[in-house]
């Protein structure tokens, strides 16, 4: 009875799976060949991205004179994306970190691509500070070397150097911690592939993985403390993510209450990330019975909580920003001024996105519904990017000087390199979902006798 | 005789827990023992040490905080000290708390860096490693048992046999 769970808990693996099926189902990806909508949409990401890279080579040559900033508002799109993309990362780490601390068993199904999604996201994210810079060849600049003057340092004092080392830290550790739970499932594929340039390649992904006793014991104690750095780690960086404005004196962003909000955001945005690209995948990669509808309503939950916490903050923003009598918090991004403004449009699409249909998941029937959620995800993606809009843009449009109250208008050039991370995340994720074992099928064999469909039922 | 290993090729993880078990209790030495997915309590089955490199994590973990100490106080301290926003950089003490975050970013990725690159040398994981399993089945669905062949090996065989083994292979040991 070492298998046994308990008849109360609906099975993780659908159907009636052996060992050999489990790797057949997700070499199968591998092996296949690309239909003609994964080709679709390949080229579809592939332009976006390509129209990203020449906005951003524009950029460099230009200079960043070419977006639509102005003098009050000399921050916009550019973090705004920054911080959506990091945010939409939280997510992959947060299932494969904190639910495997948590024993979360459901995490099996989905940790791989979560992951590959957040270490995507974290490439688009680290993209934005680095265009800009404007001279993006000084960008060693933030590195702690001296110069070439003497011995000036980076300034350690400033949030926005230590941004640079938590997010550095965060996509290596990321990446690491996705690349050797990747060994084992990398072997598999390995030792069934046929064609020698697949077998070649296989190899050299997989490092030699054996799977003998001592390297299964190193294994799991490596992924439990590599799960115990990434869970502080991930709450730290949209911490210092949010310290980039809560530690300076713009009314709306000096607020003590943004790193617990930012972290709740994040993961908001990144479960819904998740979401819209599994509910898709398993009908494409045939894996129905391994990303199940328990997987998304468990989901679903998660974005219910935090999308509770961040209604929570914006309420206790808006309340204490009214409370305080003030008249510049009067003009900040949850506010009546807000509200009411010119920007009521993006302030009544985070409200409606973030805090009002979220709500619709409380019903059973609409948070197992695979198109509810898939539309869900979507709205939520729309209104995490615009929460982030309504903090840097509100709160800079409108200031203690009225005579340089503004708006923002995007450039083609903003709006570019915007749709190019967008192009340039899915020709990642597609090309990882060709390429690599997108389950990570050792893991999920390991609970096929307890959690499977198919053992539950024959134990009772 | 002592340089030969049995392979025996079981095809459900209890079935093999058992087989282990009884093995040792027979007093025939395990070589190695291959899964396809982590099988819980082989290591105490088998009769594995505990891994230490959680341990290791620490020490480098401590490592990384260490020297990001020194290097925030020798940079902003004693070096190049600079009035920035009004912080105090007279002191490390007094600067401390504007350097937690980099104290705790360099602490992580020491500790994770360092166990992980630890994990790969001592199992032999890296790049142009040649795998070693004797078997192509062994990351699909099958489980392999090494035992030392010391003395009578059919009497050894037949014992494999009857813990459930589906095949056996004689091999020669390797290093």
């Amino acid at each position: 009875m070492a298998h046994y769970e308990a008849p109360i808990r609906e099975p993780l693996i659908l159907g009636d799976k052996t060992y050999h099926d489990i790797s057949n189902d997700i070499a199968a990806p591998v092996e296949g060949k690309a239909n003609k909508w994964w080709w679709g949409v390949f080229t579809l990401a592939l332009i976006c991205f390509l129209w990203g890279v020449g906005a951003i080579i524009y950029t460099i040559g230009t200079g960043i004179g070419v977006w639509g900033l102005n003098n009050k508002i000399n921050w916009a799109w550019d973090i705004t994306n920054f911080v959506w993309w990091v945010g939409i990362g939280h997510a992959g780490t947060l299932i494969s970190a904190v639910l495997l601390l948590f024993r979360q068993k459901w995490r099996m199904g989905i940790n791989r691509s979560a992951e590959a999604m957040t270490i995507f996201a974290v490439v688009q994210a680290g993209l934005f500070p680095l265009i800009h810079m404007g001279r993006i060849w000084n960008g060693y600049w933030v590195m702690p070397i001296p110069n070439q003057f003497g011995t000036l340092w980076t300034n350690f004092n400033s949030p926005l150097l230590w941004d640079v080392f938590a997010i550095s830290t965060y996509l290596s550790v990321s990446l690491v911690f996705w690349y050797t739970g990747l060994l084992p499932d990398f072997a598999m594929i390995r030792d069934r592939a046929t064609k020698p340039f697949q077998k070649k390649i296989y190899s050299l992904l997989s490092f030699g993985w054996t799977g003998r006793a001592k390297d299964w014991q190193r294994f799991e104690e490596v992924s439990l403390v590599l799960a115990g750095l990434a869970t502080p780690l991930v709450l730290s960086v949209h911490t210092i993510v949010s310290f980039d404005f809560a530690t300076s004196v713009i009314p709306g962003w000096h607020s003590t209450v943004y790193p617990p909000y930012f972290v709740a955001g994040a993961v908001f945005s990144g479960f819904a990330m998740v979401q819209t690209l599994l509910i898709v995948m398993r009908k494409v990669s045939n894996l129905e019975a391994y990303i199940t509808r328990l997987h998304i309503e468990n989901m679903n939950k998660v974005i219910l909580v935090t999308g509770g916490i961040v209604m929570v903050a914006y309420l206790s923003e808006f309340f204490i920003g009214w409370y305080s009598g003030s008249l510049y918090e009067d003009f900040t991004y949850l506010s009546v001024g807000a509200a009411t403004g010119p920007y009521w449009w993006a302030f009544w699409a985070l409200i409606l996105c973030n805090g009002v249909f979220p709500q619709l998941l409380w019903f059973k029937k609409l948070r197992t519904n695979f198109t509810v959620s898939f539309i869900m995800s979507i709205i939520i993606n729309i209104g995490m990017w615009f929460e982030r809009f309504d903090i840097i843009v509100i709160n800079l449009s409108r200031g203690h000087l009225p005579s340089s109250w503004t708006q923002f208008e995007p450039t083609f050039v903003d709006i570019g390199i915007y749709v190019g991370t967008i192009g340039f995340f899915f020709v990642l994720f597609l090309l990882y979902a060709r390429t690599f074992p997108v389950v990570a099928q050792a893991e999920v064999k390991s609970i096929l006798k307890s959690s499977g469909e198919y053992y539950k039922k024959e134990h009772h | 005789m002592s340089n030969k290993v049995l392979q025996a090729m079981y095809d459900d993880d209890e079935v093999l827990i058992k087989a282990v078990k009884k093995t040792r209790e027979a007093h025939h030495h395990i070589e190695e023992v291959f899964t396809p997915f982590p099988v819980h309590g082989l290591d105490k089955a088998m009769g594995l040490e505990k891994t230490r490199i959680a341990i290791t994590a620490f020490i480098y973990g401590v490592t990384g905080l260490i020297v990001s100490v020194w290097m925030l106080n020798y940079m902003m301290i004693q070096d190049w000290p600079q009035n920035i926003g009004g912080k105090p950089s007279f002191s490390y003490a007094e600067n401390m708390p504007a350097f937690v975050p980099i104290m705790f970013e360099m602490t992580v990725f020491f500790a994770a860096h360092l166990m992980v690159i630890t994990f790969y040398m001592r199992s032999k994981i890296w790049p142009f490693q040649t795998a070693s399993n004797p078997d192509p089945r062994t990351t699909d669905d099958k489980f392999v048992m090494e035992v030392a062949v010391d003395g009578n090996l059919e009497a050894l065989t037949s014992f494999l046999k009857e813990t459930g083994a589906i095949e056996i292979k004689i091999a020669e040991k390797k290093d």
